[in-house]
């Protein structure tokens, strides 16, 4: 009886250790791991994207005949395939809408000069973000000067010249596929173009652009980010022969403010300004007598912005990118100072910039002595001077600025904001594009991360995060395809965040790697001493059954 | 026949001349990167591994001369050497004996230090992953043009390095790290060195693009330190960042020395170890990577040629006149409260039953007491 009682511990010890044991060891030695929507995310992996852009064409009183004036309005749809790499597609769509002008346009159109043309067009009537407006008016037209076909406005119209009724031809086909290139030009300066679509997708797609001009574009404005600290900074060498006086703050208002105020959509700006004193450059010029002024070789730049640079501050609480503005005063000894490019020529604006820094700008102040003048010298800088540098070198490092048009374009001057508002639909197109391929790309190597790590512990929040993601890029991405630019820009903004914020999450820190042999160290000595009992012991039971039945056997027998 | 050779000369200089110029051109864009970033780490604590610290701070001299600045630097130090109770001259390192270079002058900015030096501080700089709250000179904010410096130093051993004493990170951590910051495009190239023992098995394991390793030794082999200093009474410097040293000095920012004259630093002869080097994950041929281009930070640099026609005169700010919220009258708190400090009364303290050591004491004293007469004696105590 003792014996079966035996038999019976050492069956029910294995049970409970089989049954209840194995599964609750390794429930309890799980890592945690909230859902994710893997499938979802997969499907992001390979990225399509369609941009959409409209576009009206709005022909003027002499452009179109009668005949071809009944067959308007027409709508085309032109699509343009692009397949980046193999999981990267682009499509361009434009769906131009062609018609004639209202009585009120053809009034409008009336002006003497382009610019007022294009300035009561706008009164007229607002096209929305992301759309063009192209006028075509005859050859005879007087509002573009002889040499000039194409004038691109502030807002979002130019005024195509057209060539005379003889070359056009009589149909309406041919009058738009005579028109199909000029316009096609127009889409190229003014609207998306595939050179900056595909540098906006480097985060995905890691390309070898084919001339130096594309690689100092990619390098030279900063990646997309939510914000970015804008600081400029007033470097006083020789205080004690100059005592500066620049009003910043005004300045600031009346000139970066309206342009930062149109770029908020884009991100968010803060601005500080700073003055330092006894702040040397960090190069001696060379004194040149024949123009009597000291020379800064475009060579010996590049070691101007290091010593500085120790000197600036920076604000510690945000990790925003920095952009910097230097504008330095020469010191009473070594003025006036020159800047010259590579090719020992003078450069008009008397400064240079530094991709993905900042820029500096040398100012002269040698026009306020006069002979006999008692040091300090009170010197007012001429803000409008120097903000105008620093809002093109701004313009530059944000991404503005794009390859030049062709020659017989004439682009009209930004307005007092700094900014056209086709090239704030541009930038906008290619923030879009770069938010949604880099949230794309940390997205999907998350998920990869997450999965070749099984130890990694994901949270509620991660996943969250992760799936917000996932909603907001396709939602950007469906924007996109329709064609509302603003929405676009907001969502893939929420996708770019959410994707950072799961990514960078400091809860998924990998510190668990344990190779097979330490696994085997640290559970042998705990299961070993418990399990050699139990095993033997059921051995003991199955041989003796198994002894037990052949003897039943043989008595049978 | 003399214009023939007169011809050819010319065509020779012309062909040579358009080359330079495409070099120079070619030069200014041959490396991608716009900023330079440098994460310098000594693993080791204790006085005895003075040499690690010394090692940093050198190569962290070297990189701030050429041109990176501190808020580009992140320098973790696991110990304090200048300030350590057993340095005989305090606030310094040096770097060479009888004390020829003081490595930690007056500008040294020191941004993890002791304890906050571990592998899990180390493993979130390079990839990220830091709390909120952590300061803007803590974190290694590097973007997809950064060229990045990682140098190490410490004790190691075949696959892992160990830091303070207590912990180590293993090779395949470090390749995933490095991986983790490829996928997020944290740099565009970046230079690894490690000065250790059996260095080279650290970088065995990495597989993402970009990346230049060299190392001191190679596995099986010891990094050896270079010579002690008779009046600090440590080894001062390791051999291997000793020539490494040297070699910087003669490297000014617009120097072109590239990258094959680096591995050539420290031959068997000087170091008794064999260096080693990996750049079979580089992009670019080594040959054309200068070392200004990690060790240093030069700009790149375009002329700004336009400007913005600006008209409209500055608009002036309404002057705020004295109809603004009430200033408030601050007061500090009181700083030093003498009264009370004078008129202190002594605390009260709660009664602890008395300590082990007495306790021990009197338990020896009775066991002594009666093993000598006895134990039924005992009867008589209770």
């Amino acid at each position: 009886y003792d014996i079966l009682r035996g038999k019976l511990a050492a069956l029910s010890i294995a049970a409970m250790v089989i049954l209840v044991g194995v599964p609750l060891w390794w429930k309890t030695t799980q890592t945690y791991r909230a859902w994710l929507p893997v499938a979802q995310i997969n499907e992001l992996a390979k990225l399509q994207l369609q941009l959409s852009a409209d576009v009206e064409v709005v022909f003027a009183r002499g452009t179109a005949t009668p005949e071809q004036q009944k067959k308007v309005p027409v709508t085309q749809t032109q699509d343009e395939d692009h397949a980046v790499d193999e999981d990267t597609t682009l499509r361009y769509r434009h769906e131009t809408r062609y018609r004639t002008a209202t009585v009120m346009e053809e009034d409008a159109l009336k002006q003497p000069t382009a610019a007022e043309a294009d300035l009561s067009l706008h009164r007229l009537s607002e096209s929305p973000c992301g759309s063009l407006v192209i006028y075509v008016i005859p050859e005879s037209s007087s509002l573009l000067p002889e040499n000039v076909n194409v004038y691109i406005g502030q807002r979002r119209t130019a005024l195509l010249r057209i060539g005379a009724q003889m070359k056009v031809g009589k149909t309406l086909k041919q009058l738009l596929a005579h028109l199909e290139p000029r316009v096609k030009q127009i889409l190229q300066v003014m609207s998306f173009s595939h050179n900056d679509i595909t540098a906006a997708l480097s985060d995905r797609v890691r390309f070898s652009p084919d001339n130096k001009e594309s690689i100092a574009d990619s390098m030279r404005a900063f990646k997309s980010s939510p914000g970015y600290e804008i600081t400029f900074s007033l470097l006083n060498p020789d205080p004690k022969s100059h005592r500066l006086h620049w009003d910043i703050e005004g300045a600031v208002q009346t000139y970066i403010q309206p342009l930062l105020t149109k770029l908020s959509p884009v991100a968010n700006f803060s601005l500080d300004s700073q003055i330092l004193y006894y702040a040397m450059l960090g190069v001696n010029p060379r004194y040149d007598s024949s123009r009597s002024a000291y020379i800064l070789n475009a060579d010996s730049l590049a070691h101007v912005i290091n010593p500085v640079e120790a000197r600036l501050g920076s604000n510690a609480a945000s990790s925003n990118p920095v952009l910097n503005f230097l504008l330095y005063v020469p010191d009473a000894h070594h003025s006036p100072l020159y800047i010259h490019d590579h090719k020992k020529r003078e450069v008009q604006t008397n400064a240079f910039h530094s991709p993905r820094w900042g820029g500096i700008m040398v100012y002269n102040v040698n026009g306020f002595y006069q002979t006999g003048t008692n040091f300090p010298v009170d010197v007012n800088i001429n803000m409008a001077k120097v903000m105008g540098v620093f809002l093109a070198q701004l313009r530059l490092l944000l991404g503005v600025q794009s390859t030049a048009p062709p020659s017989s374009f004439q682009v009209a001057p930004c307005g007092s904001s700094g900014l056209a508002d086709w090239e704030l639909d541009r930038l906008m197109w290619s923030r879009s594009v770069e938010n949604v391929a880099t949230a794309t790309t940390t997205i999907t190597s998350l998920a990869q991360l997450l999965d070749q790590i099984g130890n990694i512990v994901i949270n509620d929040n991660i996943a969250q995060q992760v799936s917000s993601a996932v909603t907001s890029l396709q939602l950007a991405v469906a924007e996109l395809e329709v064609g509302n630019l603003g929405f676009a820009l907001q969502y893939s903004k929420e996708a770019i965040l959410a994707s950072e914020k799961a990514f960078f999450d400091p809860s998924l820190l990998h510190l668990l790697y344990f190779p097979d042999d330490q696994k085997f160290a640290i559970y042998i000595p705990l299961f070993l001493p418990m399990c050699v009992p139990i095993l033997l012991s059921l051995l003991k039971i199955v041989s003796e059954v198994r002894q037990r039945r052949r003897e039943k056997q043989a008595k049978k027998d | 026949m003399k214009i023939l050779t007169l011809l050819s000369f010319f065509t020779a200089y012309t062909l040579t001349a358009s080359v330079n110029i495409e070099d120079s051109a070619g030069q200014f864009f041959s490396s991608g990167h716009t900023n330079n970033w440098a994460v310098l780490v000594c693993t080791s604590r204790f006085w005895f591994n003075y040499r690690h610290v010394a090692n940093t701070l050198s190569v962290y001299r070297s990189v701030k001369r050429l041109g990176i600045p501190d808020s580009h630097i992140v320098l973790m130090l696991a110990d304090d050497m200048a300030c350590n109770h057993r340095n005989p001259k305090p606030a310094t390192v040096f770097s060479h004996k009888n004390m020829e270079l003081n490595v930690y002058g007056d500008d040294v900015e020191v941004d993890y230090r002791g304890y906050e030096v571990t592998v899990e501080n180390f493993l979130r700089v390079l990839t990220g992953r830091l709390p909120p709250s952590t300061p803007r000179s803590k974190r290694l904010l590097s973007d997809d043009r950064s060229n990045i410096l990682i140098y190490l130093t410490g004790h190691g051993g075949n696959g892992f390095l160990k830091f303070q004493d207590s912990e180590e990170i293993s090779n395949v951590e470090l390749a995933d790290a490095f991986e983790q910051m490829w996928q997020k495009r944290r740099y565009n190239e970046l230079l690894f060195i490690i000065d250790t023992c059996q260095g080279a098995s650290m970088y065995e394991r990495f597989y993402s693009p970009n990346l230049m390793a060299l190392a001191s030794s190679q596995v099986g082999e010891d990094s050896l330190s270079h010579q002690p200093d008779l009046a600090i009474g440590v080894h001062l410097m390791d051999r291997y960042t000793f020539y490494l040293l040297e070699f910087l000095e003669d490297i000014h920012p617009a120097s072109k020395t590239n990258m094959n004259d680096l591995f050539k630093v420290c031959p068997k002869s000087q170091c008794v170890s064999t260096p080693g080097h990996r750049t079979d994950l580089f992009l670019r041929d080594p040959g054309s990577v200068l070392i200004t281009d990690f060790f240093g930070s030069v700009r790149k640099i375009e002329i700004t040629m336009e400007t913005i026609n600006l008209t409209d005169p500055i608009k002036q700010m309404e002057e705020n006149s004295g109809n603004d919220v009430q200033t408030e009258n601050n007061t500090y708190v009181d700083q030093l409260p003498v009264s009370e400090i004078i008129h202190q009364k002594p605390k009260q303290r709660d009664w602890h039953p008395p300590d082990g050591f007495i306790l021990g004491l009197w338990t020896l004293i009775l066991l002594v007491f009666f093993k000598t007469y006895g134990v039924k004696h005992l009867k008589h105590v209770f």
